[in-house]
């Protein structure tokens, strides 16, 4: 008895230990939504897809790194990463004093995220499937008029520093799916598709509801505004920046 | 109170018409003079220097007589963690660390050369509309920033004037609650007429979940600010930004200009000064002047030049004239002016007794939330001291000096401690006519106090063991015993 136990606590341990451990996913059973983007009402039907039940995490991130060089820190290329590139590392393969293995990883391009996601037989999720499955509460997997629900995620994001905060500690989420909400900003696949001017007030002609002059917005709609926050991000930023407070995770299409 | 200042600008009228335009080239105290008539987008720049910023209440130096240079301005924005009001955290987003953000001075002609910086620790992507730049979106589309980024555009000043800047960046309105506005001065060539003093006041309204008061870090409430139901209305992002150690200064027969701007995002403010008149207001920041205003309106999003000269001494107390916003929400400065009395113009046996504060509670029937119990004398002083920073703080003061002439001290008083009962009856039934503190006469009005038995004992208790008195530990249980005697 004791043998299988040990042996048990080896297995565990061996996968504790094994580099690059595949983070578990959890399965988004398929649906309808209409995103805040979503113009003249028309929802969006999202197929049934797998996605990371974890932000991925800076040891993670250590162990892909170590395997595949061209995103060491030292070796990586300014078209794919600029100058902030794991900026605080302390060299290609030791992680600075300050960070913690199990947080999520972040000042990571986009490139490097989604190489990262390819080498595991998984891909980037599309902005529409991130949405949808950042939908669901605790209890439902569409909270979109939960009020409580969403004036937590907008303060949440209004929270310095969550960026130090380790992944899995905040709440799973209807599908089993944790820290889509207050932790960090996470790389889609298509992050840039909605166009954005940077004068929001403008996007309004452009961009229907997008944007915070739109009188479609009211106080029953606080998800929009959780929303707005997340889409001004994308907005801002390119394939190629790597910032403080955004990491990444991935998703996996299911075969028919 | 005005000088004779109309003969003096018709003089320089007449002079003008000789001196013509030959301002340009000339930095001479005559360029003053020559400033109409030159179209802003033609004037050349002269060299360039670096732009320099200052924190609330502070302003830059004047322009001066320096010519339209190319002017370096760099800013960094910051999502910061800060006190709304004692126990009361939030977290602000800032231009330059402050709630305004920083001042910008420039003149007109000048080519501003803007670099924004977004932090990367910070969580959001920002940008700046300068209401000075000409243009669509004013900067804004230009100078939208991630994280860890910072861009730079650059835009000529063409109108003269005081403009309010602030954060675009979708949810605007929840950019500009959480406190990202300024004010960025425009001066006309050869700059504004020089002051003895100058300010820099913005108000601004705020959103928390919790009340007004309710202690520990109180995030933003998107509900209450399309609601436009404002738990803070401040000057210079918190309250008593302005007020004790903070107060503006001066001395009497100084003029003093505050350049006054409203962030909003809501509220439009009635900004007032108790006790003067302001000798000329720029109206809503522009060229038209306006003379002896008691009030002026600032619009959210706008802003004011208030100029004064300050003829007596004294404290006084700068509000937005909502006046429900300056002794309950925080909207309330203050103006200490050091001097020698002028009992000609002002006897100093007044008081200034119409807006006696009165008290910071709203009294409810139900729902009132649990207040706080304190288990020993020091958490009674700590309650007592949040109670009297939002009631009695107006009249009595940050230290319990009182204001000399209108409101007794507290501090090492007498009156207050040779006897708490009575200290304990005027709380809970105010307090009117003759009474001798310190050796002082005072002859004001209290007005009851609607505070609790509970938090009655524990204001009582911290006044008591502050400011050199004599240590008494007030008990909710003396205050019934005193009620239940009358």
């Amino acid at each position: 008895m004791i043998k299988i136990y040990l042996s048990i606590a080896v297995l565990l341990f061996s996968f504790i230990g094994t580099t690059q451990e595949s983070t578990a996913m959890k399965k988004i059973k398929r649906g309808a939504f209409v995103p805040l983007y979503g113009s003249d009402s028309l929802g969006v039907y999202v197929p049934d897809f797998m996605l990371d039940v974890y932000p991925v995490t800076n040891q993670q991130y250590l162990d892909f790194v170590k395997k595949r060089a061209k995103w060491k820190k030292s070796k990586v290329l300014r078209l794919f990463a600029n100058e902030s590139y794991l900026r605080k590392w302390e060299n290609d393969t030791i992680l600075g004093p300050e960070m913690n293995k199990n947080s999520a990883i972040t000042n990571v391009s986009w490139y490097a995220a989604k190489d990262y996601c390819a080498c595991q037989g998984k891909r980037l999720p599309s902005m529409d499937e991130w949405e949808y499955a950042a939908m669901a509460s605790e209890k439902e997997p569409n909270a979109q008029t939960d009020s409580v629900f969403n004036s937590r995620i907008i303060e949440s994001y209004e929270l310095p520093k969550t960026y130090k905060n380790k992944v899995g500690k905040k709440f799973k989420n209807y599908y089993g799916i944790y820290d889509m909400h207050g932790l960090v900003w996470e790389w889609t696949s298509d992050f840039n598709s909605v166009l954005i001017s940077g004068e929001s007030r403008q996007d309004v002609d452009t961009e229907k509801n997008i944007f915070c002059g739109s009188a479609s917005i009211n106080a029953s709609n606080l998800m929009d505004y959780a929303a707005f926050m997340r889409y001004a991000f994308r907005g801002s930023i390119k394939a190629n920046y790597n910032i403080q407070t955004l990491g990444f995770r991935c998703a996996k299409s299911i075969k028919k | 109170m005005k000088n004779n200042r109309f003969n003096v600008t018709s003089k320089a009228f007449a002079v003008l018409g000789l001196v013509t335009l030959m301002a340009c080239a000339q930095e001479t105290a005559d360029t003053k003079t020559a400033m109409v008539s030159v179209d802003p987008a033609t004037i050349e720049v002269q060299g360039e220097m670096k732009a320099e910023l200052t924190s609330p209440p502070m302003v830059p130096a004047s322009v001066g007589n320096r010519a339209a240079k190319k002017l370096i301005v760099d800013m960094e924005i910051l999502e910061q963690e800060g006190t709304m009001t004692d126990g009361v955290k939030y977290v602000y987003w800032t231009f330059g660390g402050s709630v305004p953000g920083s001042f910008i001075r420039t003149r007109v002609g000048d080519e501003v050369e803007f670099t924004l910086k977004n932090h990367p620790d910070n969580k959001l992507p920002h940008n700046i509309d300068l209401h000075a730049v000409t243009g669509a979106g004013g900067g804004a589309a230009s100078s939208f920033v991630a994280p860890g980024h910072e861009v730079t555009f650059s835009f000529k000043t063409l109108n003269p004037g005081l403009y309010v800047y602030h954060c675009a960046t979708a949810p605007v309105g929840m950019h500009i609650a959480n406190g990202m506005y300024g004010l960025i001065l425009v001066e006309p060539e050869g700059g504004l007429p020089v002051v003895d003093r100058e300010y820099y006041v913005m108000q601004g309204d705020f959103y928390t979940k919790g009340e007004n008061g309710d202690p520990g870090l109180q995030p933003f409430d998107m509900q209450k600010a399309v609601d436009e139901d404002a738990d803070y209305v401040v000057f210079n992002g918190k309250v008593g930004a302005l007020t004790g150690d903070n107060a503006l200064q001066a001395k009497v027969g100084e003029t003093v200009r505050l350049y006054v701007g409203n962030g909003g995002p809501n509220l439009v403010s009635s900004f007032h000064v108790i006790g003067e008149i302001f000798d000329k207001v720029n109206v809503e920041g522009g060229d038209m002047v306006n003379e002896n205003v008691q009030t002026t309106l600032i619009p959210a999003g706008g802003a004011a030049m208030v100029e004064f000269k300050v003829d007596v001494p004294g404290t006084f107390i700068i509000v937005d004239h909502c006046i429900f916003r300056a002794f309950n929400k925080g909207a309330l400065g203050m103006l200490k002016v050091e001097g020698e009395e002028n009992k000609r113009l002002y006897s100093g046996k007044q008081v200034e007794g119409i807006y006696n504060p009165e008290g910071g509670k709203i009294v409810t029937t139900d729902d009132a939330p649990e207040a706080a119990v304190a288990t020993s004398k020091t958490e009674r002083i700590e309650l007592g001291k949040q109670i009297y920073s939002q009631t009695c703080f107006a009249c009595h003061q940050g230290e319990g000096q009182g204001i000399a002439g209108a409101f007794p001290p507290l501090a090492k008083s007498d009156y207050l401690n040779t006897d708490v009962d009575r200290a304990i009856g005027i709380i809970l039934h105010g307090k009117t006519g003759e009474i001798t503190v310190n050796g002082e006469k005072y002859n004001s009005v209290m007005t009851a106090q609607t505070l609790t038995d509970e938090e009655a004992a524990n204001v009582l208790t911290y006044i008591y063991n502050s400011w050199d008195n004599n240590g008494t530990e007030v008990t909710p249980t003396d205050i019934m015993r005193v009620k239940s005697s009358h």
